[in-house]
């Protein structure tokens, strides 16, 4: 059963078609630009039949990684290409596999310029998102996650619109900053637990000061990639100009990488940091949702507005991840799953007016339900699945973390619960003003309905959005056991850390008794402030510490 | 058993043949599957009506799984009991005659095959609301009628004013729903389930639980109960969140007549007498429910008879008759609350029916201003407005005389200030009710035509298709009250039956093999419950007479609705005073005759009184100023606040964050620039300080000694 190595054909495969791309060789530029697209759209749609048989071959009741593939990669230094999914992952890998070709099949038209590049860029882009949701070695996921970033640069960058540049450079930088930080986070990792390996350090939970300290570096990055409040103000501008197809991935896929490395590195990994931050996480979370879903209230530009509408979505993900309940959990990788069909298809339905009328401006438009029936009845579902109604997949995710975060905190309920409010008039009032009310624009009103291409961009994802909203069984069934595995180590960390706390106290309780006076030391283990940073130096002398400190100095 | 799928699947087969192949069918082909399709599924809710209430078996038949995560699960399912049967009775059959009302009322509008799919998905979505047997499903039928009121109320969508009003309904109905959802949440919380059969049995032994909430520790029932009936203020506009239902009458008027008349906006009484076990529990949400259902009904009365628009009179009129079913529920009396919430179906879809009736002969006119003097012209559209008026003012033997005065009764015999404010209120709102319903009737039908000659020659009387659904309606609103007036309230308290009302538990009914699955919860508790009870065991064997639960509300209502003896109110309400009875007929009749004084015998009167009451009248002609007060409050400010944040997005957050960023490295580069000048002099002078500063950093010099020493040079040399 485990005999293919299917994670890293689907890896790799993309790559096998730049290759194509890049040997078939044509003077004529129609010609080559015919023959990339037609390899891209192959090469993803098997990549997308293989993940296909991933999920048929996928092991439901599993909890841990299934698939896994080991082979030495630095041997000398323990690193190794190490690959597998488990439920948590799974679907990140579908759903990048089957975003891809519809995404190329969104840019046949509308990409008129360098499409050979293009289509070896989003290959690329490809192949590096589906690696980064099975690494499992933090530096294979570090290469991985890091290397999305410069195909993504150049796609924005190469085939945006106005603005390209500004916003390019900035959601490269944005996003630079945080991974550098998690990149010292990782070193430091490594170099204390040992292992670069994913599982073993989520066994193995550095102590609490450390762990505070790396996890603030590791949320840099994830925080920034969400986007969670106040970082987020790369992602409209990354949006307004990338095309469509980049706009999908980007809201699909890439914003899922920061919920997934919530879930992969900070809530396993350090467990007492992140309960420590959870409240700050929680507040953050509840101001994007509320901040964000006002301010694409007010847009003008029907991207940005739904740019603006995945930070607010994303804001239930942080939410749900930190509140390490099976509920609150599950809802988040639900949404998260949800909104990159639904936004995904959004940005699709964007482009399909874009590419009529070349305009981003919602005034522009108006009436459209006219001359645009079946766009308008597809506009009306995604429009309903982002405002999360019932029977959408948006409403499963949505509640599923709000059901986590009752149990946790109440307060924090009533504001992100406002959500369902403030969530629901800026689509409603953007449909309005695009689809409904009169044709005040001539050109506007001539525009011709769904093509058949368009029809089946939008026909899978429609029909997942529904199904999902009906039935989300399929995801949480197998998202389930990872996620209780998720939660035991969780707890297991939490343990382990009030365990090595009580020995901690212990120890300076012993220490007067024998030394006959008050240290300095006792009171300094006692009254430990939270945000203490973490001195190697602090404990030198105390030879009888219960666990032992590798200083990274030494 | 096939029923049990019928009532509920056909809408929605109807809805989907219709919306996925309109254009294949043809609006004809998808006129003649919606309303077939209703007729099915009308016909089957009947048959259920005789085996489910009459029969005396209420079941579950379970479905699918829907979400499952951990504890947290929710199925679909269908619940048969007596509520919900009654429920899906009123909706099918008034859904029934909207739709073949439609075929007629729409037969001009070139999306009339969407019009009926979205009458249907309606429909459907109603029917999940009040078969479900979980919060999260009922949550689902509750979003999902507001999804297709939504879509109906902007059917006209290149209306401004339709679209504003969708949206309205929409976005005001979601305040309510964010109570709902917390509501569901914190049942979650406290029951450890969602599902009713959990909630209900867990109700007793939580009776004194308090839970955290907002850092408050409160009683957990009553926060419960008043989580849940936030969503029902918004989806039955009770006051404060009512103001989306006057302009929801934008809509066609078939769509008033169904979602905001006979239907939907009682989803929220429906969803209080659905929890009545937990409500009879928290009395302090009783307590709120009574005075806004109270205040509503008087607050509405008043705003409906300043109002010239005919639907919107009618609409005012709803609301206000909503508040009598919620001060109804908020006294215990649910039953009372659902006898009223069925004759109010008919009787009031019958007045909106009517009142499109006269629309559509007025063409397309809806002030009444311009109406008058036509009742000869339309006879039986007359006739008919007469019969819903009749019902609404609860003249004798009339449906609404049976309801509307047990109403009242009950909040008389609650014998609690807030039953004494709800009688009084009731009672005030009862006139008004009468005085507006004959407004409308002498201001359209009597007096001298107002409307211009052209559209008084056009007056003309509806086709067949769309009266017959009329006289439909119009034997409900008569004779629907007195029929079922024993089997909704009638029948004594009887310790015996009411504690087997109270206990015994929605089971598989024998020999049904269908449901057992899904019924082993409710079946542990039956034994728990039989255990307690010994006494009613032999309650089964009284069914024998089907007719029975016709003449008892306890055997009607099974256990569907469970009322603590001491607040059985129906039971006390058969006792009060002759002049409670009585009172409101008479009050009726004042209004009536008011109305004939102010409209036709001196037609100056209600100008001369506006002016005389001027402040007043404003107050209720402006609805209370709810909307400009919201306007001020709530949509100008998110407005602005939108706007200041996506101003703070850039101005703060860029600028000081990436753009800050970008430069500031841009500066420190130029700077930097700066030393690469390429002048020996320069480098070498640099170099220089450099060899000083790092001197000083390493040799261990005393600045501070270097500091007295100038110092005390300084002093010397003054010295």
């Amino acid at each position: 059963m485990f005999d293919l190595p299917v994670l890293s054909l689907m890896t790799f495969l993309p790559l096998v078609g730049v290759l194509f791309i890049i040997s078939v060789r044509s003077t004529k530029e129609d010609v080559s630009a015919r023959n990339a697209k037609n390899t891209a759209l192959f090469t993803s749609l098997f990549t997308a039949a293989l993940g296909l048989y991933l999920a048929l071959q996928f092991d439901p009741a599993e909890a841990g990684y299934q698939f896994v593939e080991r082979m030495d990669w630095f041997p000398s230094l323990g690193i190794s290409y190490y690959m597998g999914v488990d439920g948590i992952s799974l679907f990140f890998v579908l759903l990048s596999a089957f975003l891809v070709p519809i995404c190329i099949l969104a840019s046949w038209h509308s990409i008129k310029t360098r499409v050979k590049e293009f289509m070896i860029a989003f290959l690329i882009l490809e192949s590096l998102m589906i690696g980064t949701f099975c690494a499992l070695d933090i530096f294979l996921f570090y290469v991985f996650f890091e290397a999305v970033l410069i195909p993504m640069f150049i796609i924005i960058g190469v085939w945006g619109g106005a603005r390209r540049v500004y916003s390019a450079y900035k959601f490269f930088l944005y996003t630079l900053l945080g991974s550098v930080l998690m990149l010292v986070a990782m070193l430091v990792l490594y170099v204390q637990v040992g292992s670069s390996e994913i599982p073993v350090l989520m066994e193995n939970p550095v102590v609490r000061d450390l762990q505070i300290w790396l996890w603030l570096a590791v949320f840099a990055s994830f925080a920034v990639k969400m986007p969670m409040w106040p970082v987020h103000t790369w992602l409209p501008d990354a949006h307004v100009e990338a095309p469509t197809a980049g706009s999908v991935i980007l809201a699909g896929v890439l914003l899922k990488m920061g919920g997934y490395g919530f879930l992969r590195f900070s809530l396993p990994m350090f467990p007492e940091a992140s309960e420590l931050f959870a409240p700050m996480v929680f507040w953050l979370s509840v101001v994007a949702i509320i901040y964000t879903s006002l301010v694409a209230l007010v847009q003008e530009d029907i991207k940005k507005l739904i740019a603006y509408s995945s930070v607010a979505h994303m804001g239930y993900v942080t939410l749900g991840i930190f509140t390490a309940t099976t509920q609150g959990i599950e809802g988040g990788i639900f949404q998260m799953i949800s909104h990159g069909l639904i936004s995904g298809a959004l940005f699709l339905s964007v482009g399909v007016i874009y590419d009529r009328l070349h305009t981003r401006e919602i005034a522009r438009y108006g009436g459209i339900v006219k001359n645009m029936p079946k766009y308008a009845t597809v506009f009306m579902i995604l429009m309903l699945g982002s405002v999360g109604l019932p029977g959408t997949s948006g409403f499963v995710g949505e509640f599923l973390t709000l059901v986590g975060i009752y149990q946790v905190d109440t307060l924090v309920t009533l504001f992100a619960a406002t959500g369902l409010i403030v969530g629901a008039p800026y689509m409603l009032y953007l449909y309005r003003r695009v689809v409904f009310g009169k044709q005040v624009n001539d050109d506007a009103a001539k525009m011709p309905d769904l093509n058949f291409r368009e029809i089946s961009l939008f026909v899978p994802l429609v029909i997942m959005v529904i199904y999902f909203g009906f039935f989300p069984g399929y995801i949480l069934d197998r998202v389930n056991p990872s996620v209780d595995r998720l939660i035991t180590i969780y707890e297991a960390g939490l343990q382990k850390g009030q365990m090595r706390e009580a020995a901690l106290m212990e120890a300076a309780a012993v220490k007067p008794a024998a030394g006959g006076a008050v240290s300095v030391e006792t009171q300094n283990v006692d009254t430990v402030p939270a945000f203490a940073p973490y001195d190697p130096n602090e404990f030198t002398g105390n030879g009888d510490l219960p666990m032992p400190i590798i200083n990274y100095n030494e | 058993m096939t029923f049990e799928y019928l009532v509920v699947f056909a809408p929605l087969l109807g809805f989907l043949i219709s919306f996925l192949f309109g254009k294949k069918i043809g609006p004809r082909g998808a006129q003649i599957v919606t309303c077939g399709m209703m007729f099915v599924a009308c016909f089957s809710a009947i048959s259920l009506f005789f085996s489910v209430i009459l029969g005396g078996s209420q079941y579950v038949v379970p479905l699918a799984e829907w979400i499952s995560s951990d504890f947290f699960t929710a199925n679909w399912a269908l619940r048969f009991d007596t509520l919900s049967v009654v429920m899906m009775c009123v909706i099918t059959i008034v859904s029934t005659c909207v739709h073949v009302y439609s075929v007629g009322y729409m037969s001009h509008d070139p999306h009339r095959a969407r019009f009926m799919s979205y009458l249907s998905l309606f429909t459907f979505a109603m029917l999940m609301l009040v078969s479900a047997d979980n919060l999260l499903q009922l949550f689902f039928g509750w979003e999902g009628v507001g999804l297709a009121s939504y879509l109906l109320i902007g059917f006209w969508n290149s209306k401004d004013s339709a679209n504003s009003a969708a949206m309205k309904a929409f976005i005001v109905n979601r305040v309510g729903d964010f109570g709902l959802a917390l509501g569901i949440m914190a049942c979650f919380v406290v029951f450890g389930s969602i599902s009713f059969e959990t909630i209900f049995a867990g109700v007793e032994s939580k009776q004194d639980l308090t839970v955290n909430f907002l850092g408050f520790d409160v009683h957990a029932l009553t926060l419960i109960g008043l989580l849940l009936f936030t969503g029902a203020v918004g989806k039955s506009a009770q006051l404060g969140l009512h103001t989306w239902l006057p302009d929801a009458m934008e809509g066609p008027t078939p769509v008033s007549a169904l979602i905001h008349a006979a239907t939907m906006v009682t989803a929220g009484v429906f969803l209080v007498a659905r929890f009545s076990p937990l409500y009879e529990y928290a009395p302090i949400a009783l307590m709120v429910i009574t005075v806004m259902g109270a205040c509503t009904a008087l607050v509405a009365a008043t705003i409906g008879l300043t109002q010239f628009d005919i639907k919107r009179v009618i609409a005012y009129s709803t609301m206000s008759q909503l508040g009598y079913m919620f001060f109804a529920l908020g006294v215990s009396a649910y039953g009372a609350a659902i006898f009223h919430l069925m004759t109010h179906a008919f009787f009031k879809a019958l007045l909106f029916l009517g009142a499109g009736s006269v629309i559509h002969a007025m063409s397309d006119e809806q002030d009444m201003r311009k109406m008058g003097g036509i009742w000869k012209k339309i006879p039986f559209t007359y006739a008919m407005m007469w019969i819903g008026s009749l019902a609404l003012a609860g003249v004798p033997f009339f449906a609404g005389y049976y309801s509307k005065d047990m109403i009242i009764e009950v909040a008389y015999a609650d014998q609690s200030w807030f039953g004494d404010l709800a009688f009084v209120f009731g009672i005030l709102a009862a006139v008004l009710t009468a005085f507006y319903s004959w407004r409308l009737i002498l201001m359209t039908f009597h007096g001298k035509p107002r409307a211009d000659k052209h559209v008084m020659d056009h007056v003309h009387e509806s086709p067949f298709v769309m009266t017959a659904p009329l006289v439909v309606l119009a034997i409900g609103a008569i004779f629907s009250g007195a029929v079922f007036y024993n089997g909704f309230v009638g029948g004594h308290h009887d310790a015996h039956h009411g504690a087997a009302a109270i206990h015994a538990e929605v089971t598989p009914h024998a020999g049904d093999a269908h449901h057992d699955g899904a019924m082993d919860e409710a079946d542990a508790h039956h034994e728990m419950a039989a255990d307690m009870h010994h006494e009613d065991t032999a309650h089964d064997d009284e069914h024998h007479d089907v007719f029975e639960a016709m003449k008892d509300r306890n055997l009607f209502w099974q256990n569907s609705i469970q009322v603590l003896p001491e607040n059985d109110t129906v039971d006390a309400a058969h006792s009060v005073p002759f002049w409670v009875k009585k009172l409101p007929i008479l009050m009726s009749a004042l209004g009536i005759a008011l109305a004939y004084i102010f409209y036709l015998v001196t037609p100056s009167l209600p100008g001369l009184f506006s002016q005389a009451f001027k402040p007043v009248h404003s107050l209720f002609f402006r609805k209370w100023y709810f909307d400009e007060l919201y306007d001020y409050i709530f949509v100008k400010n998110t407005f602005r606040l939108g706007r200041w944040f996506t101003w703070s997005d850039r101005r703060i957050i860029d600028r000081f964050g990436p753009d800050g960023f970008a430069n500031a490295s841009n500066f420190v580069a130029k700077m930097a620039s700066v030393f690469q000048s390429g002048y020996i002099y320069q480098y070498a002078f640099v170099m220089l300080i450099g060899l000083v500063a790092a001197m000083l950093w390493f040799a261990p010099l005393d600045l501070g000694a270097i500091w007295d020493g100038l110092m005390n040079f300084g002093k010397e040399a003054a010295e």
